[in-house]
């Protein structure tokens, strides 16, 4: 158990498997969306390479699930465009989204509560038999095939996700992210809801999909849950870029005066958002 | 999550699942008798709440209500709820509510008569069998139609299924009095009227055995399947007494239900005009002639079946709950839960419309009446079956016992000569009841 929290805090110094070259999985620029007179995601750019690990930080209500939820086809924004791997994509909704290998774990886990763990991983996706009915025994095999390298004493499969705990409930959601070979995978505050030894199972786990090669945004509000983990970091204030940074050209400090006073640091990148 | 976490290194290598065995999933011993047999408890409590008010009413009623000719009729008023209600768990399931199926039975009926009367008897002649299948295509073509229009406005333009159906309540109603201008439209193919139960519209004694047999062999085939299905991918299974004592119960109650209902007999004087008619030879001591199963129960049970297929077996089925569980939750995995919605309306219109067929044949006419207040007792067979008006649970089976609980209330107290107005506080008491009873079930067992 410690070990794993050693390593986990230990920092990422790895500059060369997120070299900044080629192209980006992801990039996301100029996107802007309002609600009712509110600019929620105001001129944002943001990018994400293959094996890179992203962190999007900012204050409650700065922005950050706003965009990824217009990169995960939940909202349509009112301007900017998106394109993956340099080629303009069209995300209209989340089915479009699931298209481009795009997976996402939401802040809320977006599970339905009434339904077993199978049900809620194949949602959308189910696995249907010769007759075109649902093969609840196939998805039951392989949600305890996938549960089982999450999450080995997980034993309800059979329950609906109400009866489950925090942990097990965010265990579904990640299962269900990385059961279909995502190549983009968002995650919306994943250890939100865990304890200190489930938070290092998921550090854990984003770095071994890290190696797998899959671009990872990581969104939180807390800035030590996402620094040690992240290669670049990009916080937003007011729905606007505040900046960019490298990880390791740039301290936890003037990552946090990017958060809280908007001030991009030398080592940073800075957006439109920044005060200086 | 656990301690068992080691510092494996992340690689990719790491990742394949070493054995076949099935993961995170080692066999545990059943613990008890009712969990060995996998049963669901809150329906055995219902058909025990059924059991105590058949017997409570036979000890009141001087034992008129636990016999053949009872049972038998109780069946057969039951149908038409019974069908309405597999809708209704659907609308219930998914946070809607839909007031209107008692007026879309009603116009639905009408339409019905008035349609075979004036078109399809001049032009297809008397009892062709296309009058009977035609009558039936329009009937559940314009109930789905109706019902995909309330769904339209319900999940594309936004307003609430309880306003949108509380309008169609009066709309369709109205509709109903203006298609014939409030007159009542005998039914003339006897094709149709079979719809309704009665000495014809039942099958018989043999027949019912056949579809008994029929039925027995369907849940030991259905038991056997679901077993080998796990078999395939080596999960846990249910002991073999547990198998042979569930297939065994389902068949009692097949059995069961067929000698009551053929224990149910015409009266010899008709039973003698019958075989005359049939050109039988009546023995000198008279004949006996079983009613059989009633072709509006056998409607009833197939439209349940069906609907159990559709909610356990089926995309859709598997949506509706989902969406019931949590919309947001529903629309973020891709599910296009409009259409869905839509598609639950067009389905429970559908279902008001066959509904509406078994009870214009019942009275062999249509009234611009028919089905007022149906909505209630729909929407009651649901809930004291187990739906959830919060959402994302409930059962077919449940819902169609539901309906026969509400019929039982009902013709208990006929054959207790309780008045009507009496029997209305009594079917509302039952049900803020019902209701009561099944939350204090939710929370102490969740």
């Amino acid at each position: 158990m410690n070990a794993v929290t050693a390593e986990a805090a230990a920092p990422v110094a790895n500059p060369g498997a997120s070299r900044i070259s080629g192209t980006p999985l992801v990039e996301m620029r100029d996107i802007c969306i309002a609600f009712g007179g509110i600019r929620a995601v105001d001129g944002v750019s943001v990018d994400l390479y293959p094996g890179e690990v992203v962190g999007l930080l900012g204050h409650n209500g700065a922005g950050k699930s706003t965009l990824i939820k217009i990169l995960a086809g939940a909202y349509k924004p009112d301007a900017g465009e998106i394109r993956i791997n340099g080629e303009k994509a069209e995300i209209a909704n989340p089915r479009d989204a699931k298209r481009y290998g795009i997976e996402t774990i939401y802040q809320t886990l977006a599970l339905a509560d009434n339904v077993d763990a199978a049900a809620n991983l194949f949602l959308g996706r189910e696995l249907r038999t010769a007759w075109g009915t649902l093969d609840d025994v196939a998805m039951e095999a392989a949600t305890r095939e996938v549960m089982g390298r999450l999450n080995p004493n997980f034993r309800k499969f059979k329950e609906p996700v109400r009866g489950l705990s925090g942990g097990q409930r965010q265990s579904v959601a990640i299962a269900r992210a990385i059961h279909f070979n995502a190549r983009i995978l968002i995650m919306d505050e994943p250890t939100a809801a865990l304890g200190p030894q489930e938070t290092a199972q998921v550090a854990e786990l984003i770095k071994q999909l890290k190696a797998e090669g899959i671009g990872i945004f990581l969104i939180s509000h807390d800035i030590h849950d996402v620094f040690d983990l992240a290669d670049r970091v990009s916080v937003m204030k007011n729905g606007k870029l505040v900046g960019t940074a490298r990880t390791s050209d740039v301290t936890k400090d003037e990552v946090l005066g990017m958060i809280i006073l908007g001030k991009s640091p030398p080592g940073a990148a800075a957006g439109p958002g920044a005060s200086v | 999550m656990t301690d068992t976490t080691t510092a494996t290194p992340a690689t990719p290598a790491s990742t394949p699942a070493p054995s076949s065995r099935p993961q995170g999933g080692a066999p545990s011993a059943p613990t008890s008798f009712f969990g060995a047999l996998e049963i669901d408890m809150r329906f055995m409590g219902m058909l025990g709440a059924l059991a105590v008010i058949w017997i409570v009413f036979d000890v009141l009623a001087g034992g008129t209500f636990l016999t053949a000719r009872n049972l038998w009729n109780l069946s057969v008023q039951s149908s038409s709820i019974a069908v309405m209600s597999t809708g209704m768990v659907l609308v219930i399931v998914m946070r809607h509510i839909d007031l209107s199926v008692g007026s879309i039975l009603g116009v639905t009926g009408m339409a019905m008569a008035v349609f075979q009367v004036g078109t399809l008897m001049p032009a297809f002649g008397f009892n062709h069998p296309a009058v009977f299948v035609l009558t039936l295509a329009l009937g559940i073509g314009l109930g789905a139609a109706i019902g995909a229009l309330h769904g339209f406005v319900i999940a594309y333009l936004g307003v609430p299924a309880f306003i949108v159906t509380l309008g169609g309540l009066l709309v369709w109603r109205g509709a109903a009095w203006a298609v014939a201008e409030g007159k009542t439209i005998p039914l003339v193919d006897d094709n149709f009227k079979l719809l309704g139960g009665g000495a014809n519209g039942s099958i018989g004694a043999e027949w019912s055995w056949i579809i008994a047999a029929i039925a027995c062999i369907a849940i030991a085939v259905a038991a056997v399947q679901a077993r080998r299905q796990r078999q395939r991918f080596h999960f846990p299974l249910k002991p073999m007494w547990a198998e042979f004592v569930t297939v065994a119960a389902g068949c009692a109650a097949v059995v069961a239900a067929t000698l009551i209902v053929n224990a149910y007999t015409l009266p010899p004087v008709l039973a003698r005009r019958y075989a005359e008619a049939a050109g039988l030879d009546v023995p000198p001591e008279g004949i006996s002639i079983s009613f059989g199963f009633a072709v509006p129960v056998l409607v009833a049970v197939a439209v349940g079946i069906v609907m159990t297929f559709v909610t356990t077996r089926t995309r859709f089925g598997r949506y509706v709950f989902a969406i019931g569980g949590n919309p947001e939750a529903a629309d973020l995995a891709g599910i296009n839960t409009k259409r869905i919605t839509l598609a639950v309306f067009a389905l429970m219109g559908a279902l008001a419309a066959i509904g509406a067929a078994i009870s214009t044949a019942r009275l062999n006419s249509a009234t611009n009446a028919q089905g007022t207040l149906d909505e209630l007792y729909v929407i009651a067979a649901a809930v004291i079956g187990g739906t959830s008006l919060s959402g994302g649970s409930g059962t077919i089976a449940g819902a169609m016992v539901g309906a026969l609980v509400m019929q039982s209330l009902q013709s208990g107290m006929v054959l207790m000569r309780v008045d009507t107005p009496y029997q209305n506080i009594v079917v509302g008491i039952v049900l803020v009841f019902a209701v009561w009873i099944d939350t204090v079930y939710r929370k102490r067992f969740k």
